[in-house]
């Protein structure tokens, strides 16, 4: 059973620290303003502003002012405070409710212009309809009127759903420069003129150009730009869907234990060193260290790892994961902007934001663009007016404007961030953090691999791997006493021995009489027996026969096991060995990598011979052993000299020099660490598979981005010529402006839907 | 050629001049270095077609606070980006937004929307 009250020493004098954002400081005077109006409140210890931050740390007694006090106190100065929780929740609903807005009033815009151009594109062809061509004879007074009509329809089309063009134009003027909205008002601002002419005065046209205005053009082109538009609009939504899921998994209420009473409160009043109960069901709020109970708790959300992990005293918990079946408490370590999901969700978006080298490209061009595609289309118009057939004034108009119109800037800008986006989101599904575009270009490129021994491809600590007993002796039996003896030690092996009891269930007794001789072994007595447990040296200066013993040890030896001798009532009993423990799924993993064609290195402080035993076990084929945690860097460096683009896997905070020096270093981290500073790819969970996906993801965002960049600059460089007619004096073909709305449309919104197939992109090996 | 043909193809020419004139042969717009206020240099872009004002002279070594303002709908410009400091940011329309670092080299370096359409520069000066 657990109790609340329990926890009300641990609690202690309630010291707590806070940190809040401040709105409303115009001047460096704030600082003392709201610092003095603080600190005169009871209960507040310490109140520290920083003014370029915007932020004030408050030490309080949290059972004398709440967070809401706090917040008031500031209010009643003349501030405001905000929410020491990331606002990323609430910035993310506003931009939904814009990115919604805007698809609405698009979707509005293109149904008039559709509407329109129904009766526009048939009038076009009175032939087409029975009776129609009799109503409206070429050349008379009747078909002037209609298209007169048509004209006024039009310019209400022109100047409201094709209203955004001309303000982005205008816009974009003041600055000197030119973009989408440039090429399609100037597009179709020449086919209303032209059709205004046509319409009011169809005589200045030489007879044979049997003048006929545009009218269709104008309002399809809209309807199809402003169609695209919409699509682009609602299929760019769906890029960030990855980090819209991050930020709606946020809890929104924990329950604490305060003055020894159990209280809900909002996630954002949980304050560091808070205990916090968490029920079957619920969801963990913040980051801590469970300090009560046991459970299973599903944290896939966060890792991407989707076997629950059990939790019991002592381990981390993160916040947003989800408690499975057990009760228990923990005590808070990070909470607001500090938990690994809200580092998570900001890295994320900054990642997202960045650019990738690939795209320094697109920006040069996009530079250029726009005007360079008017003076094309200028050219084109010269050209079908002095040398082209007749009409020669309709073509050079109809050249002018499908070349302006099926330019797309928009496409080539899109390629590149809105397949990053995807990726990198996808990337943090799988627990896989990539920190910038930079960083996932780079990883596209790696062929060698370095992955540090311990920890990485190992777990890090010691565990009981065999067990070897002498006749008369009982594996379990022997465990059970020399675990409830190495209980008592504080020695790393021991705890070892310790671990693999209770991994066999074996319930411990206690032992008595015990001494411990450091560096040789430890001797006591347990269930009334002798228990000898050490080095061969020791057991033998005892007394003990251990010839035997010594044999068997020396076959662990050579595996890069570490033997544990062990003598019961003065006979040999058995050996242990104690090895850290290769992962699970390392095997796996490397020789995926290796699949994928990359040259896997391992490395490694160890002698030669265990890095060997434990290179043969995983399948790695280089072995750097014997290197000293500062050379790590320099074995980088060596690998890099030989022409080598190298990934460097270790833990952040050791390998930190390596991972820097690598071409790309992914820090294994675990928990709620995550803003791990040298690594340019931070991995959640600890596993290796981890790895692979990384590679995999780099590799998958980086095709897609090239099939877009491809995309984009092939659909320009092909179609602008086209437009202007090259194909005409071959083939005869020359693009309808209508075609060329369509196209341009429809490439934007193939780019972002490209990107968006990486969405379905399952990491390699799991398990749909 | 006839004289409709000259007439076309005078024009056309002039406008080609004039829009190379006009977007390419901006003239460089030297400005003072933006104010230092309690030690901070700040200063509020708005973004609306482009950033205003979009070239911006700062010293080196001491914090710089560019305040985006976006005040259009335009999907394009929604994020901005300066790559050489890696700071990006989502710029909610009409919502001031704070992007904070402190150049340690002098140079020009380049702030973008996500899809380099609109353009700034930050000139930093010892």
């Amino acid at each position: 059973m657990l109790h609340a009250h329990h926890h009300k020493n641990e609690v202690s004098p309630s010291i707590s620290s806070v940190r809040l954002g401040l709105k409303g400081m115009g001047c460096a005077s704030c600082v003392a303003t709201i610092e003095e109006a603080l600190l005169a409140q009871k209960g507040i210890h310490t109140a520290s502003v920083n003014f370029a931050a915007s932020t004030v740390e408050i030490g309080f007694d949290s059972d004398i002012v709440s967070v809401s006090a706090i917040r008031q106190v500031i209010k009643e100065a003349g501030y405001s405070a905000v929410e020491s929780r990331d606002d990323s929740e609430e910035s993310l609903q506003k931009e939904e409710a814009e990115k919604l807005a805007e698809y609405q009033t698009l979707m509005k815009k293109f149904w008039l212009a559709g509407a329109i151009s129904i009766p526009n594109v048939l009038l076009m062809y009175p032939q087409l309809i029975p009776g129609l061509n009799e109503f409206m004879p070429p050349e008379s007074l009747e078909r002037q009127i209609v298209w007169m009509i048509q004209g006024v329809l039009t310019t209400f089309v022109l100047f409201w759903s094709g209203s955004q063009f001309f303000t982005g134009m205008w816009a974009a003027l003041k600055h000197r420069s030119a973009n989408m909205h440039t090429l399609i008002s100037v597009g179709v601002s020449a086919a209303y003129l032209y059709s205004i002419v046509a319409t009011l005065f169809p005589h200045i046209f030489p007879k044979e150009a049997a003048a006929e205005p545009f009218w269709d053009v104008t309002t399809v082109v809209i309807a199809l730009v402003v169609l695209g538009l919409a699509m682009e609009s609602k299929a760019k939504g769906k890029t960030s869907e990855a980090i819209k899921k991050l930020i709606g998994i946020q809890a929104k209420t924990a329950r604490v234990i305060r003055g020894g009473t159990q209280k809900e409160i909002p996630v954002e009043e949980v304050l560091v060193d808070d205990i916090v109960l968490v029920r079957p069901g619920e969801k963990i709020p913040v980051d801590g260290i469970v300090t009560e109970g046991a459970s299973s708790v599903d944290e896939s959300m966060i890792t991407g790892e989707p076997i629950p992990a059990e939790k019991s005293v002592g381990d981390e918990v993160i916040g947003a994961t989800i408690n499975k079946n057990g009760t228990f408490y923990f005590r808070a370590t990070k909470v607001g902007k500090d938990t690994a999901l809200a580092n998570i969700i900001r890295l994320v978006q900054q990642a997202q934001g960045s650019k990738a080298p690939i795209q320094r490209i697109v920006d040069q061009v996009a530079a250029f663009f726009v005007p360079t595609v008017m003076i094309l289309s200028l050219l084109a118009f010269m050209g079908w007016y002095n040398f082209g057939p007749e009409p020669r004034f309709i073509f050079a108009i109809i050249s002018l404007v499908t070349t302006l119109i099926i330019a797309c800037p928009c496409a080539l800008g899109l390629a590149t961030p809105t397949s990053l986006t995807v990726g990198i989101g996808k990337g943090a599904e799988n627990g896989i953090l990539i920190r910038s575009g930079d960083a996932l270009q780079k990883a596209e490129k790696i062929n060698a691999i370095i992955l540090d021994k311990t920890g990485t491809i190992t777990e890090g600590k010691p565990a009981l791997t065999d067990i070897t007993v002498m006749p008369d002796f009982e594996d379990n039996e022997v465990l059970k006493l020399a675990a409830s003896l190495e209980a008592l030690s504080e020695h790393p092996l021991a705890e070892a021995v310790v671990e693999g009891a209770k991994q066999a269930d074996l319930s411990l007794v206690p032992a008595h009489d015990v001494k411990a001789v450091t560096g040789h072994g430890i001797s006591g007595t347990v269930e009334g027996r002798n228990v000898l447990i050490g080095t061969s040296k020791f057991l033998s200066e005892q007394g003990v026969a251990v010839d035997g013993l010594i044999d068997i040890a020396e076959i662990y030896t050579p595996k890069g096991k570490t033997p544990i001798l062990i003598a019961i009532d003065g006979k040999a009993a058995a050996v242990f060995a104690v090895a850290d423990k290769v992962k699970a799924d390392s095997k796996e993993a490397i020789a995926q990598l290796h699949r994928m064609g990359l040259e896997v290195f391992m490395i490694t402080g160890d002698n030669k011979v265990t890095a060997e035993a434990i290179a043969k076990e995983v399948g790695v084929d280089h072995v750097l052993a014997e290197v000293l945690p500062e050379q790590k860097a320099h074995e980088v460096q060596k690998l890099q000299s030989r022409g080598k683009v190298v990934a460097m896997v270790g833990d952040g905070i050791n390998d930190a020099p390596a991972l820097a020096a690598a071409d790309i270093g992914l820090a294994i981290g675990s928990g709620t660490d995550v803003a791990i500073e040298a690594a340019d790819i931070t991995l959640i969970k600890g596993s290796l598979k981890g790895v692979v996906t990384a590679m995999d993801i780099s590799r998958a965002t980086m095709r897609n981005v090239k099939q877009n960049l491809l995309g984009a600059f092939g659909y320009n460089v092909l179609g602008i010529p086209v437009a202007m007619g090259v194909l005409y004096p071959f083939f005869g073909i020359l693009l309808s402006p209508i075609i060329a709305g369509g196209a341009m449309a429809f490439s934007s919104v193939t780019v972002v839907s490209n990107a968006n197939r990486l969405r379905f992109y399952k990491p390699k090996g799991a398990k749909s | 050629m006839t004289w409709d043909q000259i007439l076309v193809t005078i024009s056309g020419f002039f406008l080609i001049a004039l829009i190379i004139k006009f977007f390419w042969m901006k003239p460089k717009n030297s400005q003072p270095n933006i104010a230092v206020t309690d030690g901070i240099q700040k200063q509020l872009i708005i973004v609306k077609g482009g950033y205003t004002p979009d070239t911006i002279s700062v010293q080196k070594d001491i914090p710089v606070r560019l305040t985006f303002r976006r005040e259009e709908n335009a999907s394009c410009s929604e994020m901005v980006v300066l790559p050489d400091f890696e700071k990006s940011e989502k710029l909610p329309e009409g919502k001031e937004i704070n992007i904070d670092f402190t150049p340690s080299q002098t140079g020009e370096f380049e702030f973008t929307c996500q899809m380099g359409m609109y353009r700034g520069k930050l000139l930093v000066s010892a």
